[in-house]
């Protein structure tokens, strides 16, 4: 399982690993917003520090879960983004909202 | 004149997990030029770039072949082209803009700018009902001449 999941007092955290592609963001996608469903928790946390591989399918994930936080009234950060996935963080312009830590 | 030093084709049906397949193949295929972490990093990224658009959008209302081929040059020129038999692009120069996306509130619209950020050039023909070429192409710097020959 690619998608791990701590909760605590309103506050979730993702620890995502491996690859993010057109393929496996389908899985993350569907076991994150199962469990912010479940919980609606104020704080969603998504940590990339063991993300190897990025493609533009993790800056359509990370723009979903943004706008899934929002409609719940939470907030979202993305936190430990490795050097290696600077360059797509860049490049898409998520920056100016703010949700990177 | 450089000289073609290697050349390799590869056909895989339109399946999702073949994504990472065809990144990791033709990674595997071009680092006899040596490359750097971030030059093999950026060609994985577009390839996988290019392969997604024909996974999602070429073939999306069923599954058909993918065909890659590369060749790489002594200077270290690295071509890559990615071909599908697709329902292909009606308006190309629209769907090479940043943001523009008809894949739904999941895809971010960033295939083409990341294949053009990420590579040195890029070439994209299509024909509707007929499929999609994207030629991709990077210089590997050579920084031990006469290595991987």
């Amino acid at each position: 399982m690619a998608v791990r999941i701590s909760s605590n007092d309103g506050v979730m955290t993702v620890f995502l690993e491996g690859d993010i592609d057109h393929h496996t963001a389908k899985e993350m996608r569907e076991t994150i917003d199962l469990n912010v469903n479940k919980s609606n928790p104020n704080l969603l946390n998504i940590d990339f520090e063991k993300i190897q591989f990025m493609d533009s399918s993790g800056i359509g994930l990370i723009m979903g879960r943004y706008k899934l936080m929002n409609s719940i009234g939470g907030k979202i950060k993305i936190i430990n983004i490795p050097n290696r996935l600077e360059k797509m963080i860049k490049l898409s312009g998520l920056i100016q909202l703010g949700i990177f830590e | 004149m450089a000289d073609i030093i290697n050349e390799m084709n590869l056909n895989f049906l339109s399946r999702s997990y073949n994504e990472s397949f065809a990144r990791a193949t033709v990674a595997a295929f071009v680092s006899q030029l040596d490359p750097t972490i971030d030059e093999l990093s950026d060609i994985k990224t577009a390839i996988s770039e290019a392969v997604t658009n024909s996974i999602v959008h070429a073939y999306k209302n069923g599954i058909g072949m993918i065909y890659i081929s590369s060749k790489l040059y002594s200077n270290g020129r690295t071509i890559i082209k990615i071909r599908d038999k697709g329902c292909g692009i009606e308006n190309v120069n629209q769907a090479m803009e940043p943001l523009f996306t008809t894949g739904g509130s999941e895809r971010s619209g960033l295939g083409f700018a990341v294949m053009q950020s990420f590579m040195d050039k890029i070439k994209v023909v299509s024909k509707p009902g007929k499929g999609t070429t994207v030629t991709l192409e990077k210089y590997i710097i050579r920084r031990s001449v006469g290595n991987g020959r």
